[in-house]
């Protein structure tokens, strides 16, 4: 069984990259289907099409590729650590991407967004301070 | 309408997923090292898992309500929209993977719900 401190790092290290392939995936995604534009309907001719325009995004590719990199990573980290655990501490996220709209992007960041990111940090604090593993019998 | 549909099924599916993939990493044990050939066969193992596919398979259909409501919608609705997920999630982990969800969990979870709210409202 792996030691205690090492245990709880290795988890760290896991979500900190959790974190930061699902920001930078929802990122792309978010980029590719702006430049894409609304999804036509549900006709076949549309759904062809829009699956030609989605699939042909370079965009819509690099957040596959960190989609795909983040299943990986999940799969590791879900293979120790509860989900109850690594869903709640992934989602970071959430804090992350105003952060950096505001301090990258110069984005302005209402004191609503501050609280909201406040009280995640918060929660994640909380879920961090719980033992990552609930279900092990060793 | 077709938003609130799209939600649904990204939420359900997309928990669904997560819960079917950790369940099959559960069963196939803990990693203990990250040199690359033990990560590329422990992936080899878990993609002959069939509850891996069954995860694979709703995190698919997720992934198509995400881009329908991401073209339909800007994205700082749809990403916290998806916090609904936590609900899902901490029911399912409790009752479908047998996970202690103890009061300091609770809480944590509580937080970064309504925190999520506070930042989709912002």
């Amino acid at each position: 069984m792996t030691p205690p401190k090492t245990f709880k790092l290795k988890t760290f290290i896991m979500v900190v990259l959790l974190v930061l392939l699902s920001s930078a995936g929802n990122l792309f995604f978010s980029i590719g289907m702006k430049r894409i534009g609304a999804l036509q309907g549900l006709t076949l001719a549309a759904m062809r099409s829009d699956f030609v325009a989605i699939f042909s995004s370079a965009w819509i590719w690099l957040g596959i590729v960190s989609m795909l990199l983040f299943l990986a990573s999940m799969m590791l980290v879900l293979s120790w650590a509860d989900f109850s655990y690594v869903l709640p501490a992934t989602e970071c996220m959430y804090a992350v991407i105003p952060l950096l709209g505001h301090f990258v992007l110069g984005e302005s960041v209402t004191a609503l967004h501050w609280t909201g990111i406040a009280l995640i940090c918060l929660g994640v604090v909380f879920v961090g301070r719980t033992p990552p593993n609930t279900t092990s019998k060793e | 309408m077709r938003t609130a549909i799209a939600l649904a099924v990204l939420v359900f599916a997309g928990t669904g997923g997560d819960i079917a993939v950790a369940h099959a990493m559960k069963r196939l044990g803990e990693v203990h090292s990250f040199s690359p050939m033990v990560i590329l066969r422990f992936l080899g193992r878990a993609f002959r898992e069939g509850w891996m596919w069954v995860g694979i398979a709703q995190m698919t259909l997720a992934f198509c309500s995400l881009l329908a409501l991401l073209s339909w919608e800007a994205v700082s609705f749809v990403v916290p929209a998806t916090a609904l997920s936590y609900v899902t999630g901490a029911l399912g982990s409790k009752y479908l993977l047998g996970e202690q969800l103890t009061p300091p969990r609770w809480m944590g979870i509580g937080l970064v719900s309504v925190g999520v709210a506070l930042v989709c409202l912002g």
